[in-house]
């Protein structure tokens, strides 16, 4: 047992709340009713994400999850939800009586598989960290070993532009476009 | 002095800096307002009104926070926070002197962006949750203008971690000692529109901390109070007290980057203690000048149109910055003598 005031202790205090803001972020994020909400706990859950990975040693992929999850992602998903209605009547409808208890025991059942096997699996431990996660590291891989997937990835945010260009475009008419 | 001692004392530090900056700079932004249009500004309490701040903060306290209906009551509470408080991380990494700095974290600029995004998060949950119609408009234009203005920003950036090679914001600080000449901002031998770069990143910083002629997230006169119409009391100070923090923020940023941070224009540092002090005074003082401009602008230019504003930033700063980029990749990879 680790002394708690010591910097293991604390450390494993602050891992331990970054464990509960990713859960309970999650749970608000699937369990409220208005949209929303909903988001806000995904906004929850990404700053717990960060926190993790930098318990992983990666404190710059941490930062990134900030900034793009956080700041960029969900808050294009609230300004999405803000052009849409802005109190729908609940769609889902209440389940037979059978949906709570099924859902349950699948839940048990899965939680009960993935943890037998995380716990029966012979983990072999990595020999030696891969780098030390720092912005040069990650630039280095990103342009040598992966930059197949980096360049794909770029294609696919141009196409993604563009595809919003033809979109935004079509309802636009010559005279009563903007100016 | 053991380091969770001192982080801890940088904390009360930055938090009393923090409440004290949104505190006096209303005081000074009244004043020269005053002064401006003028008018003498706050005078009745205390010396030059300097106590109007207090009186301020204790009649906001005294007011009943009153949740309007149709309020979605959670979020309505929660965003003055999600405003303040990422406002005071990104203080924890900012030198304000080269030892007078709570964490030297490697990635301290990219830390700045990740903290200040949830800013507009803040705002946007802030004006949906008021369930009031005014305050969602703000929120809306709110965010196209945040997305507008943080692109040129960050390519501006970008280009300064290209020309510094460290996101270390000390470092990017110390990469700038010696004369005045050798600040970011007149280094046209490494780039020859530096001087344009400073003035993107101080133009996108306003646009980011929502201040005039960008602050359409208040336009009191077209939106009543913009996303905070409907808070009351301290609700509305939390949301004042961030938006004057993201200021400081902005402009300790533009000062680091391109003012040449703690350095004094001479090459002439003490060593110890009277070199923090040292250090310490020249950084206030541009990071004051700074937001002296800032105040300074706002009283003196009207509000932009609400598209003259996108089309300031999609048809003019995302150009240049991005030619800007090319031009100083260029300028250090194939022209290093120039």
């Amino acid at each position: 047992m680790v002394p708690l005031f010591s910097a293991e202790g604390l450390s494993s205090l602050v891992f331990i709340f970054i464990v509960i803001t990713t859960v309970l972020g999650a749970v608000i994020a699937t369990h409220s009713e208005r949209l929303i909400r909903a988001v806000t706990g995904l906004a929850i859950c990404f700053i717990g994400v960060a926190g993790l990975y930098y318990y992983l040693n990666s404190p710059f992929l941490a930062l990134m999850e900030m900034l793009i999850y956080v700041g960029a992602v969900c808050v294009t998903i609230v300004f999405a939800v803000m052009l849409a209605d802005p109190n729908p009547k609940s769609e889902v409808g209440k389940g037979s009586i059978f949906t709570g208890p099924l859902s349950f025991s699948l839940g048990i059942l899965l939680f009960w598989g993935l943890s037998a096997l995380a716990g029966k699996t012979a983990w072999i431990p990595s020999s030696g960290t891969i780098n030390d996660g720092s912005l040069e590291e990650v630039g280095r891989s990103l342009l040598t070993n992966y930059s197949m997937a980096f360049e794909l990835i770029s294609l696919v945010l141009l196409l993604a532009i563009i595809g919003a260009l033809v979109l935004a475009r079509r309802g636009r008419t010559q005279t009563g476009g903007e100016s | 002095m053991p380091e969770p001692f001192r982080v801890i004392l940088f904390i009360i530090f930055v938090m009393a800096f923090a409440g004290l900056n949104a505190a006096y700079l209303v005081w000074c932004e009244r004043k020269g307002a005053g002064h401006i249009q003028r008018r003498i500004g706050p005078k009745e309490v205390g010396p030059f009104g300097l106590l109007q701040p207090i009186a301020d903060g204790i009649k906001l306290m005294t007011k009943q926070l009153f949740l309007p209906k149709g309020a979605d009551p959670l979020l309505f509470m929660a965003a003055p926070l999600m405003v303040m408080v990422p406002a005071i991380m990104s203080f924890m990494v900012i030198p304000f002197s080269e030892t007078f700095v709570a964490r030297e974290v490697n990635i301290g600029l990219l830390m700045i962006f990740a903290f200040a995004s949830v800013n507009v998060l803040g705002l946007l949950l802030g004006g949906w949750g008021s369930g009031n119609k005014y305050a969602v408009i703000a929120a809306a234009r709110c965010v196209s203008q945040n997305i507008a203005y943080e692109i040129p920003m960050l390519v501006t950036t970008i280009t300064m971690v290209m020309v510094t090679n460290t996101m270390n914001l000390n470092e990017i600080v110390r990469a700038q000692a010696g004369w005045f000449f050798h600040w970011h901002i007149f280094r046209l031998d490494i780039s020859l529109l530096m001087p344009v770069a400073f003035l993107i990143f101080f133009v996108c910083s306003l646009a980011e901390t929502n201040r005039a002629p960008f602050d359409m997230a208040e336009a009191e006169s077209e939106l009543i109070a913009g996303a905070y119409t409907e808070y009351p009391g301290m609700g509305f100070g939390v949301f004042f007290m961030g938006e004057y923090a993201n200021i400081v923020i902005g402009c300790a940023l533009s000062v680091i980057l391109f003012l040449g941070g703690w350095q004094s224009p001479i090459p002439f540092h003490p060593v110890g203690f009277l070199g923090v002090i040292w250090g310490l005074f020249w950084f206030l003082t541009k990071l004051y000048a700074l937001i002296f401009t800032v105040i300074w602008i706002r009283w003196t230019y009207p509000r932009t149109q609400f598209y003259e504003l996108l089309n300031l930033s999609w048809k003019v700063l995302i150009p240049i910055s991005l030619f800007n980029l090319i031009l100083t990749a260029l300028q250090i990879k194939i022209f290093p003598w120039l």
